[in-house]
């Protein structure tokens, strides 16, 4: 279908786009690669007055090294941050995750920050960005605030930048733990039914730490914590299924066409079993 | 006498296609870039429920939109409210209720066509359907077969007062002394679930007054230009003779776009109405609710045999879903598919039923297959069913049954007269390709482990019946069209050929395998043939592309008009030469005389000569062309066998296609690539409804994959890549030799698959599993069999 009639606005700082969203009242919107955005647009389930595009503003472009972590511009496109050298180094696991979104054409639009402010619970990235603790920098008309890993998805779709704010970057610590993300879906275009992103610690061959999101187990990407807490100690493949068994606990899993919640559930097991033990190579 | 095939031709080259550079370099010409001045763009208000009165639609608000010109309900269009036809009434009681294009008081599926905006822009008639006001009060929607057809069942339609459309009979033999005389009688119920045409090009129709004339033009993204040219004159009273219509490049098909669709009969009447040009190009949106659907049957299937695995007889009781209303040849699809249960098997007797029911649901119709893919899944997965429960190799059971090469021609038990065939040869060389006994092996290596992961071997030794069709036969079964097919062959005063064909390509090559036909009997370079399609101006005859028939039909009459072509040109040379016409032999496009070698002329000096006219021999008439319009002496059966190796998850139920081998016989090759091509796309759309695909309805007739997001087709990365081979088994009532091949691979992978799941969890006390065989339904199915077995 065609969208609403909209203006749209091209921005190069921060400044403009917060002047803009402004401007544009509470219809305006940001509009990043537009992977997600349009599809809604053309759906006609949104029709915004303004759409700010962030693509020109530098500050939002690119991987840089910030000391001990890595900071990724949110207008920075999946293709380039999955094949980022530095990416790949020190948080590999957002690779990981992102070369499994959609198709190459896609990764070529489609944003970071636009799949993380746009927050679906089957989107890939989330769940790498809570399990590598990545923080969020977030500017608004009060000037810029940071905001944990933790903090940042709230609800389907819902996060903590507001409607009249931008998503500036995301930083993620250095993480040289083995990583894997596993994504359980039926097509290889397919979204996620459920994903596991996993970044493991082994030390002489005996988990010390892990840290694990899971993809669409609930409204947001949510950490399997008590499977971190089973999982250290764990030195074998047995102690790793033992420890994924609960990988569903305290998840809100939802039925939908390609699978009910029980059977999330039990796939949520059995793929974090997986993604752990590829993580760690136990 | 005819002109003898040169072996040395284009005839059975693998060229490349003609038709790709420009579908490659983006200057095709699809029917939404059609630009025309003062074109309106339709949009269309489709019902957002299965089954409701109209309670209220006022369509005025939408004229106060800007860039609005009309806009129209039921009531507004009167008379132009065209029905959309179905030309196959199966049976003399058979119930058809009228099937307005827009909607008349009552919806009876979601995306009915309730009002029409014509506007100056896309946009402006899309905004413009906002302005509609329109309410509905609810009816309860009949969304299951069998509660349709129980007493007290809402109707889809209150005026026939049943949901039942037709049943339809084909007793053949005495099945039941079959199953008195049968040591076993398996019966399963399949269901062969109902699926969505997904070609790449929505459809998209631009219909324009000609101006000058009375002449409408209709572009459309259709198969089926010609029959549409007939049918849009019988529904809309434009006279034929002033109705021209052109299928451009069109992205695909599949069966989807063999119809006259409501919204093609819209945009003519409207175009004649508004006297200015009307385009309608459909969203992805509406393509998933309003292109008509596929499938959609509920197989119950008996088979009764000796426990040494001689089959003696099948019974077969279907419901199939028509939908909301009957469109081009609806009721006819379950019977395509009648002919073909016995399949390759030799048995004594064959019962077939078959009711037709309305659902609130879009309209079921043609679907790459139409009826046979369906009897293949149905008898291939019941000859493993039937292995199993008299514990004997499957391929064995099928060689036990199957007709001998020795045996051909053969006549079924259904009727027809396979020519030829030969299932053994094809058998073998599947099975050597694919190392049979080696995955055995590894099959029980892994059961006998316990590996999670299990290796299944699927099996699908297919045939089908195509080529539609022999007119008799058609007109027998009551179809309401022949199924002839027309050529015409110019030789032009240059030299350069034109090869006038009534089939419509969208997609599978025709232009080349057309030009290769003609080179080798005219002996003119595939370079210098034109092939002119698609367009009732330029090519007046023709049934179109459907049913696998271009080739099979088509090549027939391509290879007759080119040989009287020949033979015209003969009688021309021979004057010209000053010998007698037997005295000349046609080799490499000249005309020799035999034994000079020093005289003879080239065809297109012939073309020359009859163009100018100046020295004719008395009694022929200028210009060198001729046509032939050939009906076919019966259908086409080509035939294979399809192995599949898959591994089954069994902690997740998920299904990795590990190697496809497939060997087919489809006769005589014009050009094996496009032959290759044809089977691999085939095949992956076969494997598509046994593993991705699925049209899937809530209980209020909402169609829940009503994008691609939900409805899911698989791309290359989800496919092995295939091993296919052929067999040649020349078919001997098609002049050329050849048999259909557009519809094989679809016909044949979907068993293969389902098998292959069933093979590999058998041994778990799995003995079905539903399609499409999504993760989710192979790890219930493996549960509920573990839960079975405590
Ligand atoms: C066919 C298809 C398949 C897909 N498959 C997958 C998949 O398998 N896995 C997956 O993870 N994703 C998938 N996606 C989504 C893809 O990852 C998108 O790129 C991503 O979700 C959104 O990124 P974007 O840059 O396109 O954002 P946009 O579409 O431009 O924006 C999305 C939302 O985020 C907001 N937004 C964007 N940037 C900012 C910002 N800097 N600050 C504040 N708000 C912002 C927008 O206002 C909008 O609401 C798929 C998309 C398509 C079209």
């Amino acid at each position: 279908m065609i969208p609403v009639e909209f203006d749209y606005v091209k921005v190069t700082t921060i400044d403009q786009a917060i002047a803009a969203l402004k401007s544009g009242g509470e219809d305006s919107k940001i509009i990043s690669g537009g992977q997600s955005l349009l599809p809604v647009l053309r759906l006609r389930m949104a029709d915004p007055s303004v759409l700010v595009d962030c693509g020109g503003i530098d500050e939002m472009l690119g991987v840089r090294e910030d000391g001990d972590s890595i900071t990724i511009g949110a207008a920075t496109t999946h293709h380039a941050v999955m094949s980022s050298p530095l990416v790949q180094q020190h948080a590999l696991l957002l690779a990981q995750a992102t070369a499994t979104v959609a198709d190459p054409a896609i990764r070529h639009r489609g944003t970071s920050g636009g799949a993380l402010a746009h927050a679906d619970p089957a989107g890939d990235v989330p769940a790498a960005a809570l399990a590598l603790n990545a923080s969020f920098t977030i500017a608004g008309p009060g000037g810029r605030r940071t905001v944990a890993a933790k903090d940042f998805f709230l609800d389907y779709f819902t996060t903590a930048v507001g409607p009249d704010e931008i998503l500036v970057s995301f930083s993620i610590p250095k993480c040289d733990w083995g990583s894997h993300y596993a994504k359980f879906n039926r097509t290889a275009q397919a979204w996620a039914i459920v994903g596991v992103a996993a970044v493991v610690n082994v030390e002489g061959g005996v988990i010390k730490e892990a840290r694990i999101g899971l993809t669409n187990m609930a409204p947001t990407a949510v950490r399997a914590s008590t499977v971190e807490a089973a999982l250290v100690g764990a030195s074998s493949a047995a102690d790793i299924t033992a420890a994924a068994m609960h990988a569903a606990d305290g998840t809100r899993a939802t039925s939908d066409l390609h699978a009910k919640a029980d059977y999330r559930e039990h796939l949520a097991r059995v793929i974090t079993a997986r993604a752990v033990r590829a993580a760690s190579g136990i | 006498m005819t002109a003898a095939l040169d072996t040395d031709t284009a005839l059975g080259k693998p060229i490349r296609r003609k038709e790709d550079a420009h579908l490659l370099h983006g200057q095709t010409n699809w029917t939404d870039n059609i630009q025309l001045p003062g074109t309106v763009h339709m949009a269309i208000l489709r019902s957002p429920m299965a089954h409701a009165k109209i309670t209220k639609l006022d369509v005025s608000g939408a004229l106060k939109q800007t860039g609005v010109v009309a806009a129209y309900g039921a009531k507004e269009l009167g008379e132009l409210n065209g029905g959309v036809p179905c030309v196959w009434p199966v049976t003399d009681d058979i119930k058809m209720p009228a099937f307005p294009a827009l909607a008349i008081d009552k919806v009876r599926q979601v995306g009915d066509c309730v009002a029409v905006v014509l506007a100056t822009s896309v946009a402006a008639a899309v905004d413009a359907l906002d302005a509609i006001e329109v309410s509905y009060e609810a009816l309860p929607a009949v969304t299951d077969m069998e509660a349709a057809l129980a007493s007290g069942s809402a109707l889809v339609h209150d005026e026939i007062e049943t949901n039942a459309c037709y049943v339809y009979k084909m007793p053949c033999g005495d099945y039941e002394a079959s199953r008195a005389k049968a040591d076993v009688v398996v019966a399963r119920r399949f269901i062969n679930q109902r699926l969505i045409p997904i070609f790449m090009e929505p459809r998209s129709v631009v219909a324009a007054p000609m101006g000058m004339s009375d002449e409408i033009t209709i572009w459309s993204s259709t198969q089926i230009p010609h029959v549409l040219r007939v049918l849009l004159a019988l529904v809309t009273g434009i006279p034929e003779n002033n109705l021209r219509v052109v299928a451009p490049d069109v992205g695909g098909g599949f069966g989807g776009k063999l119809q006259c669709y409501r919204e093609e009969i819209l945009v003519t009447n409207l175009a004649k109405k508004l006297g200015r040009p009307v385009k309608w190009t459909e969203t992805r949106s509406e393509n998933m609710v309003a292109t008509h659907h596929g499938r959609d049957q509920i197989q119950d299937i008996e088979i009764a045999a000796t426990k040494d695995g001689k089959i003696l007889g099948l019974k077969v009781t279907l419901l199939a879903n028509m939908g909301a209303y009957l469109q081009i040849i609806t009721p006819g699809i379950p019977l395509l598919g009648m002919f073909m249960y016995p399949a390759i098997y030799k048995m004594d007797s064959y019962d077939f039923t078959c009711t037709g029911v309305f659902t609130n649901k879009t309209p079921t119709d043609a679907y790459r297959g139409a009826g046979r893919p369906e009897a293949t899944y149905a008898i291939e997965r019941i000859i493993d069913e039937l292995a199993a429960e008299i514990g004997m190799e499957p391929m064995e059971l099928r060689k036990k049954n199957w007709i001998t090469h020795d045996e051909f021609p053969y006549t079924t038990v259904a009727g027809l007269t396979y020519d030829t065939g030969n299932y053994e040869a094809a058998t073998e060389k599947a099975l050597a390709m694919f190392d049979y006994d080696g995955l055995r092996a590894e099959q029980a290596r892994r059961r006998a482990s316990g590996d999670p992961v299990q290796l299944g071997i699927g099996i699908s030794t297919f045939t089908e019946m195509c080529g539609l069709a022999p007119s008799r036969t058609l007109g027998a079964l009551k179809y309401v069209a022949g199924g002839w097919e027309h050529c015409t062959v110019r030789a032009l005063p240059t030299g350069k050929i034109e090869v006038v064909t009534g089939t419509s390509p969208h997609g599978q090559g025709h232009e080349t395998a057309w030009s290769q036909i003609a080179s080798s009997i005219l002996g003119v370079p595939v370079e210098d043939i034109e092939v002119i399609h698609s367009d009732t101006g330029r090519s007046p005859y023709g049934m179109d592309t459907y049913g696998s028939r271009s080739l099979a039909v088509g090549g027939q009459a391509i290879k007759a008009a080119s040989e009287r072509l020949v033979e015209k040109a003969r009688v021309i040379a021979a004057h010209q030469l000053e010998c007698s016409a037997t005295d000349l032999e046609f080799v490499n496009g000249s005309f020799h005389v035999k034994g000079d070698p020093s005289k003879s002329q080239a065809l297109g000096a012939v073309a020359f000569e009859a163009f100018t006219a100046h020295n004719l021999p008395p009694g022929v008439e200028p210009t060198l062309q001729a046509e032939a319009t050939i009906d076919p002496a019966d259908f086409s059966y080509p035939h294979g066998t399809h192995l599949a190796a898959l591994e089954v998850d069994t902690e997740t139920g998920q299904v990795k296609l590990r190697k496809y081998v497939c060997v087919d016989d489809v006769g005589i090759q014009v050009n094996p690539m496009i032959v290759e091509g044809q089977v691999h796309g085939g095949v992956a759309q076969g494997i598509a409804q046994a593993l991705f695909e699925g049209a899937e309805y809530d209980e209020d007739g909402n169609l829940l994959t009503a994008s691609l997001a939900d409805y899911l087709i698989p791309s290359a990365a989800d496919l092995p890549s295939f091993d296919t081979a052929t067999t040649v088994t020349p078919s001997t009532t098609h002049p050329l030799g050849t048999k259909g091949v557009g519809e094989a691979g679809t016909i044949a992978s979907t068993p293969a698959i389902i098998n292959g799941i069933v093979d590999a969890l058998r041994h778990l006390g799995v003995t079905d599993v539903a399609m499409p065989a999504s993760p989710q339904t192979v790890w219930r199915t493996i549960q509920a069999a573990k839960a079975g077995a405590k």
